[in-house]
């Protein structure tokens, strides 16, 4: 009795639903004499759920160890296995998702949309290796980022590159965290995970053309040690603000530096700084220095608002991204598309009972954001030369070899060339 | 002597920016935590608003798709001429492949009793493509429609197929009921009408 009431209820139900659907139920369920049993619709647990707290502590754990590594043990041999571990295990058991790297897109969502929930490991996998860096250098970038693990593996015969082709490839990650930033903000687009170029390799599926892109910078990678990292990483650049101003660093020797050089060749990412040339750095020289570099301080102000200008008039062709703004930019182009029974997104759009007013006025907004957004992203830009154009200006005195904090991935090569270490 | 004191200048400035920069990551990280939640979230597709295009099989990071299709049991007429099994305009219901719509032949048919016929997805063999989801729901009640198994699901941070769903039926649902199963579906929603 009661069976047949809920059976009722159920009934109403779908009934009500397809009402409300605008279709009806056709066929009736039949009712079985045989005894027939109904299989059950099965519904296979989320694989990763159980796993998401788990994976923050092996995060903290594996940042852990390689501070400690670096720091106290200073053992290069350790850093490697870690590299190891991290590899088999964010890498190909848990597939590279979701890493820190990914997650400033997350955060930026759960900043600028107020209907998007950030799960609370997000949100640590974006702080902690931040953290580290702050208080221990870039711990994350030695051990615990697959990512960096794939290619650190791979530097086989690493060649040293100009200064010059290196500061002006350091750009490319501010541009890269500027866009994914934009378009995480205005909900266009991931454009991190969506041209993360391992990911593929740790799935061991994916778009034939981000497998092909992650096999070439390994291939590059053997000579120019860790392309991704150097050249792309958005989430560097943060890491090294932080690391540029941490509290304890990777020291290549425990005690007297001895001018050896041997640490500079073993570093494959040219991240360790010769002592300065006293006849380069003369009083002259640094009194003359000192003044380029006000001046262009000065300057900084004018590239700030450049780049923003200049940044900005691209705020059309970017916000073409967002579906919505091609969408509506289409229709209003071609009209005649909408018969076009073959366009998928066209014929949705026509189902969906959006009018197409409403498409050009949510398109409208979408374009003020990212009107906003580039000005914002030039200005940013602007600053960030304007300061790489000042730090020409600085000569420091150095009397050792030290590593550039803001550069160096604490991958301890160093220190395991430093031939002081061995007398202790 | 000068070199002390620019040494403990440069000390300062570095605790200065090290703060500032404790203190904006801490800002960044409450403003972020504000929009929080406890529960990681996974995708899945409205049945409701899945227009069939069949982007699903196609734009999946995997090979073949996690998306697949179930069968709300609980819906299905069991019908001897399945709108979802086969192509239209048959009229002989012979089984071979060319007589079915699914391209994989995922869909196996099988004799209950007179005249009802079950219908069972193989899942190892369906590729998502959603063509025997729009046949059922033009010609039959709509019980096979489209999901996100999760045991195949790799959690893209951000789903490769919902960046192109035209109709916008990908979305992230809590990862404790990570599935709109049809008919557990409006259940839910009939009970929540109840309380």
């Amino acid at each position: 009795m009661k069976r047949q009431q809920q059976l009722l209820i159920l009934l109403f139900g779908f009934l009500l639903m397809f009402s409300m659907a605008g279709a009806q139920q056709r066929f009736p369920k039949p009712e079985f004499e045989s005894g027939y049993m109904q299989p059950d619709t099965t519904t296979p647990e989320p694989r990763a759920a159980a796993m998401e707290f788990f994976d923050v502590l092996v995060l903290i754990g594996v940042m852990s160890l390689a501070t400690y590594l670096i720091i106290r043990k200073r053992s290069r041999r350790g850093i490697l296995w870690l590299t190891v571990f991290t590899l088999l295990y964010f890498g190909f058991y848990r597939n590279g998702c979701i890493c820190p790297i990914g997650s400033i897109q997350n955060v930026t969502m759960a900043i600028f949309d107020p209907g998007y929930k950030i799960s609370i490991t997000i949100l640590l996998f974006f702080l902690l290796p931040l953290i580290f860096a702050l208080f221990y250098g870039r711990a994350y970038c030695a051990a615990a980022c697959p990512l960096g693990a794939i290619q650190d593996l791979v530097v086989i015969k690493p060649v040293s590159v100009p200064s010059w082709v290196r500061k002006t490839l350091g750009f490319i990650p501010h541009v890269y965290i500027g866009l994914a930033v934009l378009f995480a903000a205005t909900g266009t687009d991931f454009i991190i995970c969506r041209y993360d170029p391992f990911v593929g390799i740790f799935r061991m599926d994916g778009p034939y053309l981000m497998i092909g892109l992650g096999i070439a910078l390994l291939l590059l990678g053997l000579f120019f040690a860790r392309p991704y990292c150097r050249v792309f990483c958005p989430y560097g650049v943060l890491l090294g603000w932080m690391s540029r101003f941490s509290r304890k660093h990777i020291t290549i020797t425990p005690s007297k530096c001895i001018n050896c050089k041997l640490c500079k060749d073993s570093c494959p990412f040219d991240a360790i700084e010769a002592p300065t040339d006293e006849k380069v750095r003369t009083e002259q020289a640094v009194r003359k220095n000192m003044r380029s570099y006000v001046i262009f301080g000065l300057l900084v102000p004018v590239w700030i608002v450049l780049g923003g200008f200049a940044v900005s008039q691209s705020h059309v062709l970017l916000s073409r991204a967002h579906p919505d703004v091609y969408l509506s930019e289409l229709l209003i182009a071609h009209p005649e598309l909408k018969s076009d029974t073959e366009n998928l997104d066209i014929q949705a759009f026509l189902e969906s009972g959006k009018s197409m007013d409403q498409l050009v006025e949510e398109a409208s907004v979408i374009r003020g954001e990212f009107r906003t957004g580039t000005w914002i992203l030039g200005g940013y830009l602007g600053l960030v030369l304007g300061i790489m154009l000042m730090n020409q200006f600085i000569l420091r005195k150095r009397d050792d070899y030290v590593p550039h904090k803001r550069d160096c991935f604490s991958c301890g090569r160093c220190m395991d060339y430093c031939p002081v270490d061995k007398t202790f | 002597m000068a070199e002390d004191k620019a040494f403990n200048r440069r000390e300062f400035l570095h605790r200065g920016a090290r703060l500032t920069l404790g203190l904006s990551l801490a800002g960044v990280g409450a403003v972020a935590a504000v929009n929080a939640g406890g529960e990681k979230y996974v995708w899945q597709i409205d049945p409701f608003k899945c227009t069939q295009c069949g982007r699903c099989a196609t734009d999946c990071v995997l090979e073949p798709s996690a998306v697949k299709c179930v069968h709300a049991y609980d819906l299905c007429g069991y019908c001897d001429l399945c709108g979802g099994y086969f192509k239209p305009g048959v009229t002989e219901l012979e089984t071979g492949a060319e007589k079915q719509l699914c391209p994989a032949a995922a869909i196996e048919r099988k004799f209950i009793e007179e005249p009802y016929f079950e219908y069972v997805i193989n899942e190892d063999l369906c590729i998502g493509c959603a063509k025997c989801v729009k046949g059922c729901g033009s010609f039959g009640n709509g019980s096979l429609h489209l999901q996100i198994r999760h045991d195949l699901c790799v959690n893209c941070n951000e789903c490769s197929i919902a960046r192109v769903c035209p109709s916008d039926a990908i979305s992230r649902v809590p990862a404790s009921e990570p599935y709109m199963i049809k008919g557990d579906f409006t259940e839910n929603q009939e009970g929540e009408d109840q309380a």
